[in-house]
């Protein structure tokens, strides 16, 4: 339980150049290509693959429970409030103060800054989901109910490719803001780009933070990308309708 | 750590914590609140002019929505680390990253606002013979303050939230107990963490009660939670920006 995190302003520690980089000639330097070559393989990669992977278990998890909540939310419209109450509620609880809190209940583990992580993404999923479906015009209902679809068929022919916007739009945001969110996990559990990021913070020598806190922007920017290209390939209608 | 009984332990000598060091959490609430104000004003002064003066334009949307995805996009941890190596330690260089996090949602919030206001309540008012002027501050704003309120709101809570890291730079938070388990063990970062947490919900409800306070009565009927989707970045007319809080 001993988890001793000292500050930034303590002792000077002496940087920690990697393996024989090129580095050591100018310790000065703010951004050193040779040191990111250096310790890709054994820091930054590995660390980008945890980030990777906390950020897809917490959203995979993240979507199943919004999207149960929405779509039984959406067939009991009194669910709604309080959902959206205790959402919002775990949604402003600074991220730092729910990772310490969960600690008594699952320890520093990896299923502490899932709980967190996954708690950020509820609102967030759970909003557009069930906005995206309440905004299915009536008459579009009611002509495929006329044509004699099941509420089954309804909701997987009709409601939800029509809500798929909507869905998506709340993927992404959950999506970007779970990336950045996860480099705070490092407090419970050293995985992840908050890794090397908190690792820079405690020593003078600065491309590692910065090599880092820009892989996990354009991990960010990348995922961002990818979903939209994403909602284009499996909604192929709504390019004719754009303008 | 672990079953129910320890658990609750933890908790109770958190509040115990809480109790026999109120006057330690007063003074680091206190400077908690200095950072945020001090950061706040800075951002109000840089965004808000610029993002109604925009939006009333009816021009740079590019730059206006997505700065504030590109603002999501930003690991406030790495935002302060950053800050660290940049500018080195303290008050100041904690506050300038609490500036740069602060100023997308509320820019790009007063840009889709004033933007969006109807466009026939505009033409209403120049018809009547309103210079630029006069419709910017007698139309737009009112209609589009609602909106602009919630980026604010937005943009306190996660500042709030953020300020929590200001240790790791060497400015004084709540957050120097959360981060030093080594100094006051886990009762007084629970402890912490709880305070920190009540002060985010509480700017939150406080916000968004003054937002309902400024919203113009026409405007207020009719729009229940739950309902509004966040649109895609850079979508949208009405993007209400929310972050998560790191």
């Amino acid at each position: 339980m001993a988890f001793a995190l000292p500050l930034a302003q303590s002792d000077p520690v002496i940087p920690e150049f990697g393996r024989g980089s090129s580095c050591v000639r100018d310790p000065d330097a703010l951004f050193c290509w040779g040191w990111v070559k250096d310790n890709w393989s054994d820091t930054l990669q590995p660390a980008l693959l945890q980030h990777i992977a906390l950020t897809l278990i917490a959203i995979g998890i993240g979507s199943a429970i919004a999207f149960s909540l929405a779509l039984t939310a959406h067939r009991r419209g009194w669910l709604t409030t309080p959902v959206v109450v205790v959402t919002g509620f775990l949604y402003t609880i600074p991220s730092l103060a729910l990772f310490q809190l969960l600690v008594p209940f699952t320890g520093l583990t990896r299923t502490t800054a899932e709980i967190a992580l996954v708690s950020y993404t509820l609102l967030i999923l759970f909003r557009n989901m069930l906005a995206g479906l309440a905004a299915v015009p009536a008459e579009v209902r009611d002509a495929a109910i006329g044509m004699g679809m099941t509420a089954r068929q309804l909701l997987w022919k009709v409601e939800l490719p029509l809500a798929l916007p909507a869905i998506f739009a709340g993927l992404r945001i959950a999506v970007v803001t779970v990336i950045s969110l996860a480099t705070i996990a490092v407090f419970v559990v050293n995985e992840g780009l908050g890794a090397p990021i908190y690792n820079g913070l405690q020593q003078t020598f600065s491309t590692e933070l910065i090599a880092a806190g820009g892989l996990c922007v354009l991990l960010a920017l990348f995922s961002d990308a990818l979903l939209v290209l994403l909602q284009r390939a499996i909604s192929p209608w709504a390019r004719v309708a754009r303008r | 750590m672990g079953a129910g009984g320890t658990t609750m332990n933890d908790f109770t000598d958190a509040f115990r914590f809480i109790g026999d060091n109120v006057s330690l959490l007063w003074h680091l609430t206190l400077d908690h609140l200095a950072l945020t104000g001090a950061a706040m004003a800075i951002a109000l002064v840089v965004a808000l002019p610029l993002g109604v003066w925009l939006g009333h334009l009816h021009r740079g949307s590019f730059v206006a929505i997505n700065i504030s995805n590109i603002g999501r996009a930003l690991p406030s941890l790495a935002l302060i680390a950053f800050g660290v190596a940049l500018l080195g330690i303290g008050f100041v260089n904690v506050m300038v990253a609490l500036v740069v996090l602060a100023i997308p949602p509320m820019l790009t919030n007063a840009y889709v606002a004033v933007d969006g206001v109807d466009p026939d309540a505009v033409e209403a008012a120049q018809g009547m013979g309103m210079t630029p002027t006069e419709v910017l501050l007698r139309v737009e704003l009112p209609l589009a303050l609602p909106l602009i309120f919630a980026g604010v709101r937005t943009a306190v809570v996660y500042v709030i939230a953020t300020a929590t890291l200001a240790p790791l730079a060497g400015a004084s938070s709540l957050g120097n107990v959360i981060v030093d388990q080594a100094t006051y063990r886990l009762p007084g970062v629970l402890g912490a963490a709880i305070c920190v947490a009540v002060l985010a919900l509480v700017a939150e409800l406080s916000f968004a009660l003054l937002q309902r306070a400024v919203t113009p009565r026409g405007l207020r009927a009719g729009r229940r939670d739950g309902e509004e989707a966040v649109p895609p970045p850079g979508e949208g007319r009405r993007v209400l920006v929310r972050y998560a809080n790191s």
